[in-house]
Protein backbone atom coordinates (compact mmCIF):
# COMPACT_ATOMS: atom_id res chain seq x y z
CA UNK A 1 0.00 0.00 0.00
CA UNK A 2 2.00 2.69 -1.72
CA UNK A 3 -0.25 5.77 -0.71
CA UNK A 4 0.21 5.09 2.88
CA UNK A 5 4.03 5.63 2.83
CA UNK A 6 5.04 9.25 3.76
CA UNK A 7 8.05 10.23 2.11
CA UNK A 8 10.31 13.62 2.35
CA UNK A 9 12.13 14.88 -0.66
CA UNK A 10 15.18 17.02 0.74
CA UNK A 11 15.85 19.23 -2.87
CA UNK A 12 16.96 22.65 -2.99
CA UNK A 13 16.33 22.99 -6.55
CA UNK A 14 12.52 23.68 -7.34
CA UNK A 15 12.30 22.36 -10.32
CA UNK A 16 14.26 18.99 -9.40
CA UNK A 17 12.02 18.82 -6.45
CA UNK A 18 8.62 18.98 -8.81
CA UNK A 19 10.19 16.47 -11.46
CA UNK A 20 10.80 13.64 -7.93
CA UNK A 21 7.69 14.48 -6.64
CA UNK A 22 5.61 13.49 -9.28
CA UNK A 23 7.79 10.49 -10.49
CA UNK A 24 6.85 9.76 -6.96
CA UNK A 25 2.72 10.43 -7.56
CA UNK A 26 3.31 8.77 -10.78
CA UNK A 27 3.79 5.55 -8.75
CA UNK A 28 0.78 5.76 -6.06
CA UNK A 29 2.53 7.78 -3.46
CA UNK A 30 -0.02 10.64 -2.15
CA UNK A 31 2.14 11.41 0.79
CA UNK A 32 4.70 13.46 0.25
CA UNK A 33 6.74 16.31 1.29
CA UNK A 34 9.84 18.55 -0.14
CA UNK A 35 12.53 20.24 2.42
CA UNK A 36 14.24 23.31 0.19
CA UNK A 37 15.78 25.11 3.43
CA UNK A 38 18.28 22.53 4.80
CA UNK A 39 18.46 24.69 7.83
CA UNK A 40 18.14 22.33 10.96
CA UNK A 41 17.12 19.53 8.96
CA UNK A 42 17.25 17.11 11.39
CA UNK A 43 14.80 18.78 13.29
CA UNK A 44 12.12 19.29 10.35
CA UNK A 45 12.21 15.53 9.49
CA UNK A 46 11.60 14.95 13.33
CA UNK A 47 8.46 16.80 13.33
CA UNK A 48 7.12 15.04 9.98
CA UNK A 49 8.43 11.87 11.38
CA UNK A 50 8.29 10.05 7.52
CA UNK A 51 8.67 6.24 6.81
CA UNK A 52 11.38 7.72 3.92
CA UNK A 53 13.95 10.50 3.35
CA UNK A 54 15.62 10.65 0.04
CA UNK A 55 18.19 13.07 -0.20
CA UNK A 56 20.69 13.92 -3.19
CA UNK A 57 24.27 12.12 -2.10
CA UNK A 58 25.98 15.81 -3.04
CA UNK A 59 23.76 17.63 -0.45
CA UNK A 60 26.32 18.44 2.24
CA UNK A 61 23.21 18.60 4.80
CA UNK A 62 22.87 14.95 4.31
CA UNK A 63 24.88 14.15 7.54
CA UNK A 64 22.08 16.21 9.69
CA UNK A 65 20.52 12.94 9.05
CA UNK A 66 23.17 10.75 10.38
CA UNK A 67 22.38 11.70 13.92
CA UNK A 68 18.65 10.55 13.54
CA UNK A 69 20.47 6.56 13.21
CA UNK A 70 21.08 6.85 16.99
CA UNK A 71 17.71 6.81 19.11
CA UNK A 72 17.31 9.68 21.30
CA UNK A 73 14.24 8.88 23.33
CA UNK A 74 11.92 4.89 23.83
CA UNK A 75 9.11 6.80 21.52
CA UNK A 76 11.21 8.02 18.56
CA UNK A 77 11.28 5.93 15.73
CA UNK A 78 15.34 5.82 14.63
CA UNK A 79 16.06 5.97 10.75
CA UNK A 80 18.87 3.87 9.25
CA UNK A 81 20.65 4.48 6.04
CA UNK A 82 19.28 2.19 3.33
CA UNK A 83 21.67 -0.29 2.91
CA UNK A 84 21.39 -2.77 5.68
CA UNK A 85 18.10 -4.68 4.58
CA UNK A 86 19.49 -4.65 1.32
CA UNK A 87 19.73 -7.63 -0.77
CA UNK A 88 20.17 -7.16 -4.36
CA UNK A 89 22.38 -3.82 -4.63
CA UNK A 90 19.68 -1.47 -4.73
CA UNK A 91 21.17 0.62 -2.20
CA UNK A 92 24.44 1.08 -4.47
CA UNK A 93 22.58 1.79 -7.37
CA UNK A 94 20.85 4.04 -5.74
CA UNK A 95 24.11 5.94 -4.23
CA UNK A 96 25.46 5.79 -7.85
CA UNK A 97 22.73 7.27 -9.33
CA UNK A 98 23.32 10.37 -6.35
CA UNK A 99 20.10 9.69 -4.22
CA UNK A 100 20.61 7.87 -0.70
CA UNK A 101 17.69 7.05 1.15
CA UNK A 102 16.91 6.82 5.03
CA UNK A 103 14.19 4.63 5.95
CA UNK A 104 12.53 3.99 9.44
CA UNK A 105 13.42 0.94 11.40
CA UNK A 106 11.30 -2.09 10.29
CA UNK A 107 10.34 -0.66 6.78
CA UNK A 108 10.49 -3.44 4.27
CA UNK A 109 12.38 -3.62 1.32
CA UNK A 110 9.57 -4.62 -0.71
CA UNK A 111 7.55 -1.66 -0.20
CA UNK A 112 10.37 0.13 -0.51
CA UNK A 113 11.80 -1.36 -3.89
CA UNK A 114 9.25 0.74 -6.37
CA UNK A 115 10.15 4.25 -4.70
CA UNK A 116 13.92 3.66 -4.91
CA UNK A 117 13.45 2.79 -8.37
CA UNK A 118 11.50 5.54 -9.43
CA UNK A 119 13.90 7.93 -7.88
CA UNK A 120 17.12 5.64 -9.25
CA UNK A 121 15.25 6.42 -12.29
CA UNK A 122 14.76 10.39 -11.90
CA UNK A 123 18.32 10.68 -10.47
CA UNK A 124 20.12 9.16 -13.55
CA UNK A 125 17.95 11.39 -15.87
CA UNK A 126 19.33 14.27 -13.83
CA UNK A 127 23.02 12.99 -14.24
CA UNK A 128 22.65 12.99 -17.42
CA UNK A 129 21.57 16.39 -18.08
CA UNK A 130 23.98 17.39 -16.01
CA UNK A 131 26.57 16.04 -18.43
CA UNK A 132 25.28 16.60 -21.44
CA UNK A 133 25.23 20.87 -19.54
CA UNK A 134 28.00 20.28 -18.46
CA UNK A 135 29.71 19.08 -21.55
CA UNK A 136 27.92 22.18 -23.88
CA UNK A 137 29.03 25.01 -21.31
CA UNK A 138 32.56 23.48 -22.07
CA UNK A 139 32.27 23.23 -25.77
CA UNK A 140 31.01 27.02 -25.39
CA UNK A 141 34.21 28.15 -23.89
CA UNK A 142 36.52 26.28 -25.79
CA UNK A 143 35.21 28.12 -28.84
CA UNK A 144 35.57 31.36 -26.86
CA UNK A 145 38.90 30.86 -26.30
CA UNK A 146 39.48 29.17 -29.81
CA UNK A 147 38.33 32.44 -31.17
CA UNK A 148 40.36 34.85 -29.45
CA UNK A 149 43.80 32.06 -30.26
CA UNK A 150 42.95 32.87 -34.11
CA UNK A 151 42.27 36.43 -33.63
CA UNK A 152 45.49 36.85 -31.85
CA UNK A 153 47.42 34.79 -34.87
CA UNK A 154 45.37 36.70 -37.38
CA UNK A 155 46.85 39.95 -35.88
CA UNK A 156 50.10 38.63 -35.16
CA UNK A 157 51.12 36.67 -38.40
CA UNK A 158 48.65 38.91 -40.91
CA UNK A 159 47.04 36.07 -42.04
CA UNK A 160 42.92 35.26 -42.21
CA UNK A 161 40.72 33.18 -40.09
CA UNK A 162 41.08 29.73 -42.07
CA UNK A 163 44.92 30.28 -41.85
CA UNK A 164 44.82 31.32 -38.77
CA UNK A 165 43.00 27.85 -37.63
CA UNK A 166 45.14 25.83 -39.72
CA UNK A 167 48.20 27.03 -37.71
CA UNK A 168 46.40 26.03 -34.16
CA UNK A 169 45.54 22.71 -35.54
CA UNK A 170 48.98 22.04 -36.95
CA UNK A 171 50.00 23.08 -33.55
CA UNK A 172 47.51 20.50 -31.84
CA UNK A 173 48.57 17.71 -33.94
CA UNK A 174 52.12 18.12 -34.14
CA UNK A 175 52.04 18.08 -30.19
CA UNK A 176 49.25 15.40 -29.70
CA UNK A 177 47.11 17.65 -27.77
CA UNK A 178 43.43 19.67 -28.46
CA UNK A 179 43.00 22.44 -30.63
CA UNK A 180 41.74 24.17 -27.30
CA UNK A 181 44.73 23.20 -25.34
CA UNK A 182 46.92 24.87 -28.08
CA UNK A 183 44.45 28.20 -28.06
CA UNK A 184 44.36 28.08 -24.14
CA UNK A 185 48.12 28.07 -24.08
CA UNK A 186 48.49 30.73 -26.66
CA UNK A 187 46.07 33.11 -24.98
CA UNK A 188 48.04 32.54 -22.05
CA UNK A 189 50.77 33.34 -23.35
CA UNK A 190 49.53 36.75 -24.98
CA UNK A 191 47.90 37.52 -21.59
CA UNK A 192 51.61 37.40 -19.78
CA UNK A 193 53.13 39.20 -22.82
CA UNK A 194 50.90 41.97 -23.17
CA UNK B 1 52.14 3.73 -11.29
CA UNK B 2 49.19 1.72 -9.05
CA UNK B 3 46.33 3.82 -9.21
CA UNK B 4 44.59 4.23 -5.76
CA UNK B 5 41.58 6.27 -4.97
CA UNK B 6 41.29 8.13 -1.90
CA UNK B 7 38.06 9.50 -0.50
CA UNK B 8 38.40 12.67 1.60
CA UNK B 9 36.58 16.02 2.60
CA UNK B 10 38.39 19.42 2.04
CA UNK B 11 39.80 20.28 5.18
CA UNK B 12 43.12 21.40 6.38
CA UNK B 13 43.64 18.26 7.86
CA UNK B 14 43.29 16.36 4.62
CA UNK B 15 47.03 17.82 3.95
CA UNK B 16 48.97 14.28 4.44
CA UNK B 17 47.10 12.92 1.42
CA UNK B 18 46.81 15.84 -0.72
CA UNK B 19 50.70 16.42 0.07
CA UNK B 20 51.40 12.91 -0.39
CA UNK B 21 49.97 13.39 -3.90
CA UNK B 22 51.04 16.89 -4.93
CA UNK B 23 54.67 16.57 -3.77
CA UNK B 24 55.52 13.27 -4.68
CA UNK B 25 55.68 11.08 -1.64
CA UNK B 26 53.04 8.95 -3.38
CA UNK B 27 54.80 8.42 -6.51
CA UNK B 28 57.99 7.20 -4.69
CA UNK B 29 56.02 4.88 -3.83
CA UNK B 30 54.48 3.86 -6.78
CA UNK B 31 51.04 5.59 -6.17
CA UNK B 32 49.23 7.54 -8.45
CA UNK B 33 46.39 8.81 -5.63
CA UNK B 34 42.85 9.83 -7.34
CA UNK B 35 42.04 12.02 -4.57
CA UNK B 36 38.03 12.51 -4.70
CA UNK B 37 36.79 15.30 -2.65
CA UNK B 38 33.12 14.26 -0.75
CA UNK B 39 30.23 16.80 -0.11
CA UNK B 40 29.76 15.11 3.44
CA UNK B 41 31.11 12.79 6.03
CA UNK B 42 28.28 9.90 4.94
CA UNK B 43 29.34 10.32 1.35
CA UNK B 44 33.01 9.74 2.13
CA UNK B 45 32.05 6.53 4.35
CA UNK B 46 30.08 5.01 1.65
CA UNK B 47 32.45 5.77 -1.22
CA UNK B 48 34.51 3.56 1.05
CA UNK B 49 31.58 0.71 2.16
CA UNK B 50 30.71 0.40 -1.76
CA UNK B 51 33.95 0.26 -2.96
CA UNK B 52 34.15 3.45 -4.98
CA UNK B 53 37.52 4.64 -3.52
CA UNK B 54 40.12 2.45 -1.38
CA UNK B 55 41.19 4.61 1.46
CA UNK B 56 39.22 7.33 2.80
CA UNK B 57 40.45 10.41 5.62
CA UNK B 58 37.85 9.66 8.18
CA UNK B 59 37.11 11.04 11.38
CA UNK B 60 38.74 8.34 13.81
CA UNK B 61 35.18 7.65 15.44
CA UNK B 62 33.74 6.52 12.65
CA UNK B 63 35.52 3.33 12.27
CA UNK B 64 34.75 2.80 15.84
CA UNK B 65 31.26 3.36 15.84
CA UNK B 66 31.22 0.92 13.00
CA UNK B 67 32.48 -1.62 15.27
CA UNK B 68 29.91 -1.27 17.90
CA UNK B 69 26.91 -0.94 14.95
CA UNK B 70 26.06 2.36 15.55
CA UNK B 71 24.99 4.51 12.84
CA UNK B 72 23.51 2.22 10.67
CA UNK B 73 25.41 0.13 8.09
CA UNK B 74 29.29 -0.03 7.96
CA UNK B 75 31.62 -2.26 6.50
CA UNK B 76 34.04 -3.15 9.07
CA UNK B 77 36.80 -0.84 8.74
CA UNK B 78 40.50 -0.36 9.88
CA UNK B 79 42.91 2.45 10.63
CA UNK B 80 46.08 2.69 9.49
CA UNK B 81 47.35 5.46 10.28
CA UNK B 82 46.55 8.27 12.21
CA UNK B 83 46.82 11.29 9.76
CA UNK B 84 46.85 14.10 12.21
CA UNK B 85 45.97 15.08 16.49
CA UNK B 86 44.47 18.16 16.93
CA UNK B 87 43.14 20.40 14.48
CA UNK B 88 39.57 21.62 15.73
CA UNK B 89 38.65 24.98 16.80
CA UNK B 90 35.40 26.14 19.29
CA UNK B 91 33.58 29.09 18.44
CA UNK B 92 30.85 31.10 19.81
CA UNK B 93 27.79 33.29 18.54
CA UNK B 94 29.22 37.25 18.52
CA UNK B 95 25.90 38.09 20.67
CA UNK B 96 27.16 35.04 22.96
CA UNK B 97 30.64 36.75 22.88
CA UNK B 98 29.24 39.80 24.33
CA UNK B 99 27.71 38.72 26.62
CA UNK B 100 30.38 36.23 27.96
CA UNK B 101 32.82 39.31 27.28
CA UNK B 102 30.18 41.85 29.47
CA UNK B 103 30.95 38.79 32.49
CA UNK B 104 34.60 39.59 32.70
CA UNK B 105 35.82 36.42 30.62
CA UNK B 106 39.37 37.94 28.49
CA UNK B 107 38.89 35.19 25.53
CA UNK B 108 42.58 33.78 26.26
CA UNK B 109 42.41 31.08 24.15
CA UNK B 110 43.89 28.68 26.34
CA UNK B 111 42.32 27.87 29.60
CA UNK B 112 39.61 25.23 28.65
CA UNK B 113 38.07 25.12 32.24
CA UNK B 114 37.69 29.23 32.28
CA UNK B 115 36.29 29.35 28.93
CA UNK B 116 33.73 26.44 29.81
CA UNK B 117 32.41 28.07 32.87
CA UNK B 118 32.37 31.42 31.05
CA UNK B 119 30.35 29.34 28.23
CA UNK B 120 28.10 27.64 30.20
CA UNK B 121 27.31 30.77 32.83
CA UNK B 122 26.40 33.04 29.80
CA UNK B 123 24.20 30.72 27.69
CA UNK B 124 20.55 30.43 27.51
CA UNK B 125 19.91 26.74 28.48
CA UNK B 126 20.01 24.09 26.52
CA UNK B 127 23.38 25.12 25.12
CA UNK B 128 23.28 24.34 21.00
CA UNK B 129 26.03 23.68 19.61
CA UNK B 130 26.88 22.57 16.04
CA UNK B 131 29.21 19.44 15.31
CA UNK B 132 30.08 18.29 11.64
CA UNK B 133 29.12 14.83 12.29
CA UNK B 134 27.52 12.68 14.99
CA UNK B 135 30.50 10.70 15.17
CA UNK B 136 33.64 12.61 15.39
CA UNK B 137 36.39 13.93 17.90
CA UNK B 138 35.02 17.32 18.07
CA UNK B 139 31.44 15.59 19.59
CA UNK B 140 33.56 13.81 22.04
CA UNK B 141 35.63 16.73 22.71
CA UNK B 142 33.05 18.97 23.91
CA UNK B 143 30.82 16.23 25.54
CA UNK B 144 33.61 15.55 27.89
CA UNK B 145 34.77 19.36 28.71
CA UNK B 146 31.22 20.13 29.57
CA UNK B 147 30.98 17.20 31.66
CA UNK B 148 33.64 17.48 33.56
CA UNK B 149 32.79 21.01 34.00
CA UNK B 150 29.32 19.79 35.69
CA UNK B 151 27.21 20.16 32.57
CA UNK B 152 25.47 16.86 32.00
CA UNK B 153 26.30 16.43 28.31
CA UNK B 154 24.90 15.33 26.08
CA UNK B 155 21.89 15.04 28.00
CA UNK B 156 21.20 18.85 29.25
CA UNK B 157 22.97 20.34 25.61
CA UNK B 158 21.63 20.28 21.85
CA UNK B 159 24.73 18.73 19.97
CA UNK B 160 23.21 19.04 16.51
CA UNK B 161 24.92 18.16 13.43
CA UNK B 162 26.30 20.55 11.09
CA UNK B 163 27.69 20.36 7.55
CA UNK B 164 30.98 22.96 8.26
CA UNK B 165 30.16 24.54 5.29
CA UNK B 166 26.51 26.01 6.99
CA UNK B 167 28.01 26.46 10.05
CA UNK B 168 28.54 30.11 9.86
CA UNK B 169 24.79 30.41 8.02
CA UNK B 170 23.06 28.10 10.89
CA UNK B 171 24.91 30.76 13.94
CA UNK B 172 22.88 33.82 11.15
CA UNK B 173 19.46 31.73 11.40
CA UNK B 174 19.93 31.68 14.97
CA UNK B 175 19.92 27.83 15.21
CA UNK B 176 22.72 27.04 17.28
CA UNK B 177 24.82 28.77 19.67
CA UNK B 178 28.45 27.48 19.32
CA UNK B 179 29.94 25.11 17.19
CA UNK B 180 33.34 22.79 17.13
CA UNK B 181 34.46 21.98 13.86
CA UNK B 182 38.24 21.82 11.79
CA UNK B 183 40.08 24.57 9.90
CA UNK B 184 39.36 26.25 7.50
CA UNK B 185 36.07 26.29 8.95
CA UNK B 186 36.20 28.06 12.39
CA UNK B 187 38.60 30.88 10.56
CA UNK B 188 36.03 31.49 7.78
CA UNK B 189 33.51 32.42 10.61
CA UNK B 190 36.02 34.93 11.64
CA UNK B 191 36.50 36.20 8.61
CA UNK B 192 32.82 36.55 7.19
CA UNK B 193 32.15 38.71 10.39
CA UNK B 194 29.79 35.79 12.21
CA UNK B 195 31.44 34.26 15.36
CA UNK B 196 34.25 34.45 17.49
CA UNK B 197 36.85 31.96 18.32
CA UNK B 198 36.66 30.40 22.20
CA UNK B 199 39.14 27.23 22.39
CA UNK B 200 41.56 25.09 20.50
CA UNK B 201 40.21 21.42 20.54
CA UNK B 202 44.18 20.82 21.65
CA UNK B 203 43.23 23.25 25.23
CA UNK B 204 40.55 20.09 26.00
CA UNK B 205 42.68 17.21 25.14
CA UNK B 206 46.61 18.19 23.87
CA UNK B 207 47.12 14.87 22.29
CA UNK B 208 43.48 13.55 20.79
CA UNK B 209 43.69 11.86 17.10
CA UNK B 210 41.71 13.54 14.59
CA UNK B 211 41.34 11.83 11.53
CA UNK B 212 42.74 8.72 10.15
CA UNK B 213 43.71 6.91 7.30
CA UNK B 214 40.82 4.38 6.83
CA UNK B 215 40.40 1.43 4.53
CA UNK B 216 37.91 -1.15 4.54
CA UNK B 217 39.35 -4.17 6.80
CA UNK B 218 38.93 -7.06 4.03
CA UNK B 219 40.74 -4.71 1.21
CA UNK B 220 43.76 -4.01 3.95
CA UNK B 221 44.23 -7.74 4.38
CA UNK B 222 44.19 -8.85 0.82
CA UNK B 223 46.46 -5.65 -0.46
CA UNK B 224 49.37 -5.63 2.10
CA UNK B 225 52.03 -4.31 -0.52
CA UNK B 226 49.48 -1.29 -1.32
CA UNK B 227 48.55 -0.55 2.27
CA UNK B 228 52.25 -0.32 3.07
CA UNK B 229 53.01 1.86 0.03
CA UNK B 230 50.05 4.05 1.31
CA UNK B 231 51.32 4.19 5.20
CA UNK B 232 54.29 5.30 3.81
CA UNK B 233 53.53 8.24 1.60
CA UNK B 234 51.12 9.75 4.22
CA UNK B 235 53.69 9.29 6.74
CA UNK B 236 56.63 10.93 4.86
CA UNK B 237 53.99 13.71 3.49
CA UNK B 238 53.11 14.03 7.54
CA UNK B 239 56.47 14.17 8.45
CA UNK B 240 57.06 17.19 5.93
CA UNK B 241 54.43 19.24 6.79
CA UNK B 242 55.57 19.02 10.58
CA UNK B 243 58.88 21.12 9.11
CA UNK B 244 57.83 24.88 9.85
CA UNK B 245 59.47 25.82 6.82
CA UNK B 246 57.15 23.88 4.28
CA UNK B 247 54.54 25.36 5.68
CA UNK B 248 53.72 28.27 3.04
CA UNK B 249 53.91 25.83 0.32
CA UNK B 250 51.79 23.94 1.55
CA UNK B 251 48.93 26.42 2.43
CA UNK B 252 49.57 27.19 -1.52
CA UNK B 253 48.85 23.89 -2.47
CA UNK B 254 46.13 23.25 -0.22
CA UNK B 255 44.43 26.51 -1.54
CA UNK B 256 44.02 25.82 -5.31
CA UNK B 257 40.30 25.62 -6.38
CA UNK B 258 40.43 21.89 -6.96
CA UNK B 259 40.99 20.76 -3.43
CA UNK B 260 40.10 23.97 -0.42
CA UNK B 261 39.33 26.75 -2.87
CA UNK B 262 40.34 28.81 0.14
CA UNK B 263 42.61 31.82 0.16
CA UNK B 264 46.45 30.48 1.43
CA UNK B 265 46.38 33.36 4.40
CA UNK B 266 43.50 31.43 6.12
CA UNK B 267 44.94 28.65 5.89
CA UNK B 268 48.32 29.55 7.59
CA UNK B 269 46.26 30.46 10.72
CA UNK B 270 45.42 26.69 10.98
CA UNK B 271 48.93 25.31 10.09
CA UNK B 272 50.62 28.08 12.49
CA UNK B 273 48.29 28.16 15.29
CA UNK B 274 48.10 32.11 14.93
CA UNK B 275 44.52 33.04 15.03
CA UNK B 276 41.93 36.21 14.24
CA UNK B 277 39.82 34.62 17.32
CA UNK B 278 37.11 37.94 16.46
CA UNK B 279 35.91 39.87 13.75
CA UNK B 280 37.79 43.04 15.55
CA UNK B 281 40.87 41.02 15.13
CA UNK B 282 42.22 40.24 18.22
CA UNK B 283 45.02 37.40 17.70
CA UNK B 284 45.68 34.42 19.47
CA UNK B 285 47.91 31.27 19.59
CA UNK B 286 47.93 27.40 20.06
CA UNK B 287 50.86 25.66 19.62
CA UNK B 288 50.27 22.35 18.87
CA UNK B 289 46.35 23.20 17.14
CA UNK B 290 47.54 20.53 14.51
CA UNK B 291 49.78 18.05 14.53
CA UNK B 292 51.02 16.12 11.94
CA UNK B 293 53.91 14.02 12.04
CA UNK B 294 56.64 13.49 15.15
CA UNK B 295 56.32 11.89 18.80
CA UNK B 296 54.76 9.00 17.39
CA UNK B 297 51.74 10.99 16.00
CA UNK B 298 50.65 8.81 13.10
CA UNK B 299 50.69 5.84 15.29
CA UNK B 300 47.43 4.38 15.37
CA UNK B 301 46.56 3.36 19.59
CA UNK B 302 44.41 0.58 20.59
CA UNK B 303 44.35 2.56 23.88
CA UNK B 304 42.87 5.70 21.78
CA UNK B 305 40.64 3.21 19.76
CA UNK B 306 39.31 2.21 23.37
CA UNK B 307 38.78 5.71 24.88
CA UNK B 308 36.54 6.63 22.13
CA UNK B 309 34.80 3.20 22.03
CA UNK B 310 34.13 3.78 25.90
CA UNK B 311 32.77 7.47 25.49
CA UNK B 312 30.64 5.94 22.77
CA UNK B 313 29.44 3.65 24.96
CA UNK B 314 28.70 5.93 27.97
CA UNK B 315 26.22 7.46 25.76
CA UNK B 316 24.58 5.32 23.67
CA UNK B 317 23.85 3.02 26.75
CA UNK B 318 26.01 -0.43 25.05
CA UNK B 319 28.02 -2.27 27.53
CA UNK B 320 31.42 -0.63 28.12
CA UNK B 321 33.39 -4.29 28.44
CA UNK B 322 32.19 -5.52 25.05
CA UNK B 323 32.54 -2.01 23.50
CA UNK B 324 36.30 -1.35 24.31
CA UNK B 325 36.90 -5.37 23.18
CA UNK B 326 35.21 -4.26 19.61
CA UNK B 327 37.41 -1.50 19.20
CA UNK B 328 40.72 -2.69 20.37
CA UNK B 329 41.02 -4.45 16.67
CA UNK B 330 40.38 -1.08 14.43
CA UNK B 331 43.20 1.08 15.21
CA UNK B 332 45.70 -1.26 13.52
CA UNK B 333 49.68 -0.13 15.22
CA UNK B 334 50.47 -3.88 14.16
CA UNK B 335 50.03 -2.76 10.20
CA UNK B 336 51.46 0.55 10.30
CA UNK B 337 54.54 -1.16 12.17
CA UNK B 338 54.82 -3.87 9.41
CA UNK B 339 54.88 -0.42 7.12
CA UNK B 340 57.79 0.91 7.92
CA UNK B 341 59.63 -1.92 8.98
CA UNK B 342 63.10 -1.06 7.38
CA UNK B 343 62.19 2.63 6.74
CA UNK B 344 64.56 3.97 9.38
CA UNK B 345 61.69 5.33 10.71
CA UNK B 346 61.27 4.43 14.93
CA UNK B 347 57.82 3.35 15.73
CA UNK B 348 56.29 2.47 19.49
CA UNK B 349 56.14 -1.42 20.46
CA UNK B 350 53.53 -1.64 22.45
CA UNK B 351 49.78 -1.37 21.31
CA UNK B 352 48.64 0.93 23.77
CA UNK B 353 49.64 3.62 26.56
CA UNK B 354 48.12 5.61 29.05
CA UNK B 355 46.21 8.34 27.37
CA UNK B 356 46.78 11.85 29.29
CA UNK B 357 48.71 12.57 32.52
CA UNK B 358 51.80 14.29 30.71
CA UNK B 359 52.54 18.11 30.18
CA UNK B 360 56.16 16.85 28.84
CA UNK B 361 57.33 14.59 25.85
CA UNK B 362 57.79 10.90 27.98
CA UNK B 363 59.88 8.57 26.46
CA UNK B 364 58.24 5.32 25.07
CA UNK B 365 59.54 1.73 24.18
CA UNK B 366 60.20 2.17 20.53
CA UNK B 367 62.08 0.19 17.59
CA UNK B 368 65.30 2.00 18.01
CA UNK B 369 64.88 2.78 21.41
CA UNK B 370 64.84 6.84 20.41
CA UNK B 371 61.13 7.93 20.47
CA UNK B 372 59.19 10.24 22.58
CA UNK B 373 55.38 10.95 22.71
CA UNK B 374 54.54 14.53 22.89
CA UNK B 375 52.53 16.40 25.69
CA UNK B 376 49.11 14.10 26.09
CA UNK B 377 47.09 16.17 28.96
CA UNK B 378 43.03 16.65 29.30
CA UNK B 379 42.37 19.85 30.89
CA UNK B 380 40.69 18.69 34.05
CA UNK B 381 44.18 16.11 34.30
CA UNK B 382 42.47 12.78 34.12
CA UNK B 383 43.84 9.84 32.80
CA UNK B 384 42.71 7.29 30.81
CA UNK B 385 44.33 3.92 31.67
CA UNK B 386 43.18 1.00 28.64
CA UNK B 387 44.40 -1.52 31.00
CA UNK B 388 42.65 -0.96 34.17
CA UNK B 389 39.83 0.77 32.65
CA UNK B 390 36.86 0.94 35.32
Amino acid sequence: MLKHLSIIVVEQDTQRAHSIVDALRDIGLENIKVIQDPTGLARQVKAYNPDVVLIDVSNPSRDSLEELTIASDPMSRPVAMFVDTDTDGLAKAAIEAGVSAYVVDGLSAGRLRPVLDAAIARFNMFGRLRNELEQSKRALEDRKVIDRAKGLLMKARGVDEDAAYGLLRRAAMDQGRKVADVAHSLVTAADLLS
Amino acid sequence: MTQLSVGYVPLLDAAPLIIAQELGFAAEEGLDLDLRAAPSWSSVRDMLNFGAVDAAHMLSPVPIAASLGLGGHAVPMSAVSVLSANGTVIGVTNALAEKMRGAGYTFDFNDAAVAGRALIAASATPLRIGVPFPFSMHSELLIYWLNALGLPAPQNVDIKTVPPSLMGKAMRMGEIDAFCVGEPWGSLAVEQGLGTLLLAGASIWSFSPEKVLAMRSDWAEVNPALRNQLIRAVVRAGRWLSEPASLTVASEILARPSYLNVPADILDRGLTGQFVISPQGERRSQSSFVIFHGGATQYPWTSQAEWIALQLARRTGLDREQSQSAASSVFRGDLFRDALAGSGMDVPLEARKVEGGFAAPQDVDSGFGRLSLLPNQFFDRRIFNPNTSE
